[in-house]
């Protein structure tokens, strides 16, 4: 079988690529796009490390074929920063110490910017479940959430 | 594989019918992507349903509600108008995996999957949901209920989908509500499940009940005992225990590594008791 051509918009700009019908969009991101902030952790959809935002719905890039992304519009985490200009998300992450290792990270700050999109206030439990779909295995989770409460504090003041 | 994403019904049945190998439809891809992964599934084709715009829309039908099978579970949330007349069935289907898979997956194929923990398909059976069929016949309405036949197979052809699922006009005074247990607060697949449905007169006598079980057999069971346990009840003790106890020796489950079929059994009235209640209070509150 011939492979597919799809063009998509990636983070605003226009994107074009060629893949088999097996591969999905994590394969896409990473292996065609060099796109490799979405990580692949479980492949199944149940770790969130792999969430991008297609068409404005946060999903998991693993679960989802490449094909299905012509017309579509693709949002990862390279998207996140301005330049050098970190998202507010990002700072905090930092400033919070809310990762470790790093792998979940891409994927939190997608998700966690996905909620504050949608829910400008949130409280600690909309948090936490919004986020369930996301693991992280080394920071026991209280950092990231106080990263992304105190991120939504600052983005709160700053509109 | 072949990737096909027909923009037409009848695309995409001319293209099941068309295939001779493997052919599977892709909605959410939520159950499909996993097994295309673990290589328990090879199609030959895949074809994608989600660019038939009939397919993507929640739409009124004399007084009810047609699903469209591509439709995801945050749209359900979304929609106020079904929540209202629906509660039991979308909080069931948001139940459902993470915000990450509720932006995907549909409840259709919830249904296909044809899982017997499917969260979704009790609060279905107990609302007496109608899945469209469509195939290369044209289409046939068929009772949710009837739709799977035992874990992972279902009573379509190979050439049928599902094209959407129609919940009835609700009526006045009457609610449903679904709960399920699982051993943490979010994600994770249910032990048991119960939904039921129930309908009361003016003063609060109930009038009409169905409830339904999942995760305690092959398939989701309708257990006409328990409805019939709270028919010209005020949800007493002694009804609360009928229902309870029809439940439990309804249900038929197995041991695995998610609780044992004795604690499912008790579990599977313990929910159902809870749900009525549930659907009591908001059937008292549309009044």
């Amino acid at each position: 079988m011939s492979s597919i051509h799809v063009t998509t918009t990636l983070n605003g700009d226009p994107a074009e690529f060629l893949c088999e019908a097996e591969e999905t969009l994590l394969d896409v991101l990473r292996d065609r796009l060099g796109h490799t902030g979405a990580k692949e952790g479980c492949g199944t959809g149940d770790c969130g490390a792999c969430s991008v935002v297609v068409d404005g719905r946060l999903v998991c890039a693993c679960l989802m074929l490449g094909a299905e992304a012509a017309g579509r519009s693709i949002e990862t985490v390279e998207g996140m920063a301005e330049g050098d200009k970190l998202h507010p998300l990002q700072r905090k992450f930092l400033d919070h110490a809310a990762l470790q290792c790093g792998i979940c990270t891409p994927g939190l700050l997608v998700a966690a910017k996905s909620l504050l999109e949608r829910e400008p206030d949130p409280d600690e439990e909309q948090v936490r479940y919004w986020l369930a779909g996301n693991l992280c295995r080394c920071t026991g989770y209280d950092k990231i959430i106080r990263a992304v409460l105190d991120a939504a504090a600052e983005m709160r003041e700053a509109s | 594989m072949n990737y096909q994403a027909p923009t037409t019904l009848k695309d995409a049945v001319t293209l099941m019918q068309g295939d001779t190998g493997n052919c599977r439809i892709l909605a959410g891809g939520t159950d499909l992507l996993v097994r295309l992964r673990s290589e328990m599934e090879e199609p030959d084709t895949v074809i994608d349903i989600k660019r038939i715009a009939e397919l993507d829309e929640i739409a009124e039908e004399g007084g009810g509600w047609r699903i469209g099978a591509a439709v995801s579970g945050v749209r359900m949330a979304e929609h106020a108008a079904l929540v209202a007349a629906w509660p039991g069935v979308v909080e069931a289907m948001n139940l459902i995996g993470s915000t990450q898979i509720q932006s995907r997956a549909t409840m259709a194929g919830n249904l296909c999957n044809a899982s017997p923990a499917a969260d979704s398909v009790p609060a279905m059976v107990a609302a007496e949901a109608v899945a469209r069929v469509v195939g290369p016949d044209g289409a046939r309405d068929v009772p949710v209920a009837e739709i799977p036949t035992g874990p992972g197979r279902t009573s379509l052809a190979r050439d049928e989908l599902i094209a959407s699922i129609f919940l009835p006009a609700p009526q006045t005074r009457a609610a449903d509500a679904y709960l399920r247990f699982i051993p943490r607060t979010e994600m994770d697949i249910a032990v048991a499940g119960c939904g039921v449905w129930l309908a009361l007169d003016a003063a609060g006598t109930c009038t009409a009940a169905r409830v339904a079980v999942g995760a305690v057999g092959p398939t989701v069971r309708l257990v006409e005992d328990a409805g019939a346990a709270l028919v010209g009840s005020k949800l007493e003790p002694d009804a609360l225990d009928a229902l309870a106890e029809a439940c439990s020796a309804a249900a038929t489950p197995i041991d695995d590594k998610r609780g044992t079929a004795a604690y499912r059994v008790h579990v599977a009235g313990v929910l159902a008791r809870r749900a009525a209640v549930i659907a009591a209070k908001r059937a008292g509150d549309t009044t």
